[in-house]
């Protein structure tokens, strides 16, 4: 009898010993005779878990999590092949709570498949977008993304429609289609996971993007910080050439689409899509002056498509399923679902797929179950470095852009990090300017020389010197940065900063009204 | 500049030069081989691409990726981001740095580690994070920094 045991190859996965457990468990099934077989899939999302161990049933995929190299033999012991009762089960992985109520619609196949084979890929629905999309003619399939209401999921929220169509509409010699992969926000991962986990995912999306708009050449800017991701999306994109997904005929169209893979080099700012731009044109990663907008005169001046990861994983469901199908999910303005990461100091961290609305409160508790070290969570930070810190009394304040932008905060590229009651706020929020500081390109005087000075103010702030001057001061040069920025980083970087002070202003020195506490 | 690494650096250079965008895979193409972008190649790179030396060298310093200096024989990066943060990175990093002896962009007297700041691996869920040699590192307390260093420090 033949076995197949699952153990991710994620490199959250790996962080955390998967790899010794895949060969311990390979050593242990031949000492004992057994015919198993090891696949590497992706993570489930369930990162607590990890590593965690899969193994095929009649009754369904049944785990084991998380399992230390020393735990394997006992599994063998219990009987684990046939989903032996452990203390490290977890039952049927499918029907975990924390996946059965999730909507995953870009993560369907994550987890579940072997991220590296087309196969697996086609027979879990991929690829199915794409050949609806070369049935389409370019304003059908433009209409399609418009029709379903997708925004931009890096964290600008722009509709993705809008900027396919000047795509489109813009007549040149070349067009170009780049995905943002310099997924830099702390807290983040969703785009990691998709491209180590499900990478022809990615390549469907933006080969749509290239068939829809008349661009022939992608390319793909990854984080240097992502050594594993770039690794699987080269595997990926050599395998898409030999069975003819890419190439000069895109699934046996005649239609051309070339896919090449870019390496950042460790600079936040070149999340911004114009840094970016300049950044793949091999230079500093300064941001550009907007108009003209990329969707006309992008890379090398040409018209381009420049998408998220998130946002082109988004793609082959709209086009398999239809726009209504995506639109349905979600509320407002903010259709469709969101790959929420829960992250920081959280019992149950990992990746919830939501459709908008899913508020703070459900995701804390009834997903995270809390925060990892049993204290009391105090405050989380949505949407990365430059979102702001959400006290207790906005946790059910559904997450959609439009309702976090009426409390002064962003959803972003659906990061959330968790902190508990020992947080010090006002560290925070010199940790914001610093990191502005840190990574700013130095283009505009606010987000340059305003990030260091911030940093000065709020030390004095935090060293009593004068403090209600100062805060005064710094509420001032947030203003400055908020309205003079050139982008979102200057621009951004006073939400962490003046959240922390109106919410909790006691961690300053302040009274609760904000202001200076006599000494 | 050695010989040797001369004629490195050519090959990586002639390997892509013709690139759309050529100067961030090069500087690449040099560092993945050498562990470093040797302030001597700068004037090739500049020459190859037609470009002037101060454009090459403002690419270099702009992106906090590429070193200008050897490192040492391993690289640990130590995430000072949020996430990590709040699961006691910044208290991880002090330990390390009073261990090691170094600051910040610092390498051990012995040539074994180079300590780098590194801001999200992202790795959030299993905070805090570190990256040894590319390789991903998780849930990372002491006793998994000291299995990191010692290995660092045994093997040549």
């Amino acid at each position: 009898m033949s076995f197949r045991v699952f153990v991710p190859s994620d490199s959250a996965a790996l962080s955390v010993g998967a790899g010794a457990v895949a060969s311990v468990i390979a050593d242990e099934a031949a000492r004992r005779g057994l015919d198993v077989t090891i696949v590497r899939n992706g993570a489930r999302g369930m990162m607590w878990l990890e590593p965690l161990v899969e193994v095929e049933t009649p009754a369904g995929r049944v785990g084991y999590g998380p399992v230390r190299a020393a735990d394997v033999a006992s599994l063998f012991d219990a009987g684990f092949l046939t989903g032996g009762k452990h203390a490290l089960s977890i039952g049927v992985v499918s029907e975990h709570p924390y996946l059965a109520k999730q909507e995953r619609l870009c993560f369907a196949r994550v987890g579940v498949t072997d991220p590296l084979s087309w196969d697996d890929y086609c027979a879990h629905g991929g690829s199915r977008g794409l050949q609806a999309a070369l049935a389409m003619s370019g304003a059908d399939g433009v209409a399609a993304v418009t029709e379903s209401g997708l925004r931009g999921r890096g964290g600008a929220a722009f509709p993705t429609g809008i900027k396919w169509k000047t795509v489109l509409d813009t007549a040149a010699d070349q067009k170009y289609v780049v995905c943002n992969a310099d997924e830099g926000d702390s807290g983040t991962f969703s785009d990691r996971m998709t491209m180590e986990d499900d990478p022809f995912l990615l390549i469907e999306g933006m080969t749509i993007a290239g068939v829809v708009t008349g661009a022939t050449q992608g390319y793909i800017y990854v984080r240097s910080e992502y050594p594993h991701a770039e690794r699987a999306l080269l595997a990926a994109i050599a395998t898409a050439y030999e069975r003819g997904v890419l190439g000069e005929s895109v699934l046996g169209s005649g239609k051309r689409f070339d896919l090449e893979v870019r390496r950042g080099a460790g600079a936040y700012i070149c999340g911004e899509e114009t840094s970016l731009l300049e950044s793949l044109e091999g230079k500093r990663g300064t941001v550009r002056f907007k108009p003209p907008v990329p969707a006309i005169s992008g890379l090398f001046g040409k018209p381009t498509v420049i998408n998220n990861v998130i946002t082109f994983a988004s793609i082959p469901v709209i086009f398999d399923k239809g726009a209504a199908f995506y639109r349905d999910f979600g509320r407002g303005r903010s259709r469709g679902t969101l790959p929420i990461q829960l992250t920081g100091n959280i019992r149950r961290g990992g990746l919830v797929e939501k459709a908008f609305g899913v508020t703070l409160n459900e995701l804390l508790h009834d997903f995270g179950g809390g925060s990892a070290s049993g204290r009391p969570i105090r405050t989380v930070q949505v949407g990365g470095p430059l979102g702001a810190y959400i006290p207790e009394s906005q946790f059910d304040v559904p997450l959609d852009y439009e309702a976090y932008a009426s409390i002064g905060a962003m959803v972003g590229h659906g990061g959330i990090v968790v902190f508990d009651d020992t947080v010090d706020m006002a560290k925070m929020a010199r940790y914001a300017m610093e990191f502005c500081a840190i990574e700013s390109c130095g283009k505009c005087t606010p987000c340059r020389i305003g990030s260091t000075r911030g940093v000065e103010t709020i030390d004095r702030i935090i060293e009593g010197r004068d403090r209600g001057a100062q805060v005064v001061i710094l509420e001032d040069l947030c203003n400055t940065m908020l309205a003079g920025s050139l982008c979102a980083l200057g621009g951004m970087t006073p939400f962490p900063v003046l959240s922390a002070l109106k919410h909790f202003p006691q961690d300053f020195g302040l009274g609760p009204d904000g202001l200076a506490v006599a000494a | 500049m050695h010989s040797d690494q001369a004629q490195r650096i050519e090959q990586s250079i002639e390997r892509c030069r013709d690139l759309p965008g050529a100067l961030l895979p090069m500087l690449h193409a040099i560092q993945d081989d050498l562990g470093f972008v040797p302030e001597a190649a700068v004037p090739s790179i500049a020459k190859a691409l037609n470009l002037s030396r101060a454009e090459v060298h403002g690419v270099i310093t702009f992106y906090h990726h590429f070193r200008s200096h050897a490192p040492g024989r391993h690289v640990i990066q130590v995430c000072r981001a949020e996430a990590c943060q709040s699961m006691g990175a910044e208290s991880l990093l002090a330990r390390l740095r009073d261990r090691l002896g170094i600051d910040l962009h610092g390498t051990t007297t012995d040539g074994a580690i180079t300590l780098e700041p590194v801001y999200c691996l992202g790795n959030c869920a299993c905070a805090p994070a570190v990256m040894v040699d590319g390789e991903l590192r998780g849930r990372v307390t002491d006793d998994v920094m000291n299995e990191i260093i010692e290995s660092s420090r045994g093997a040549r």
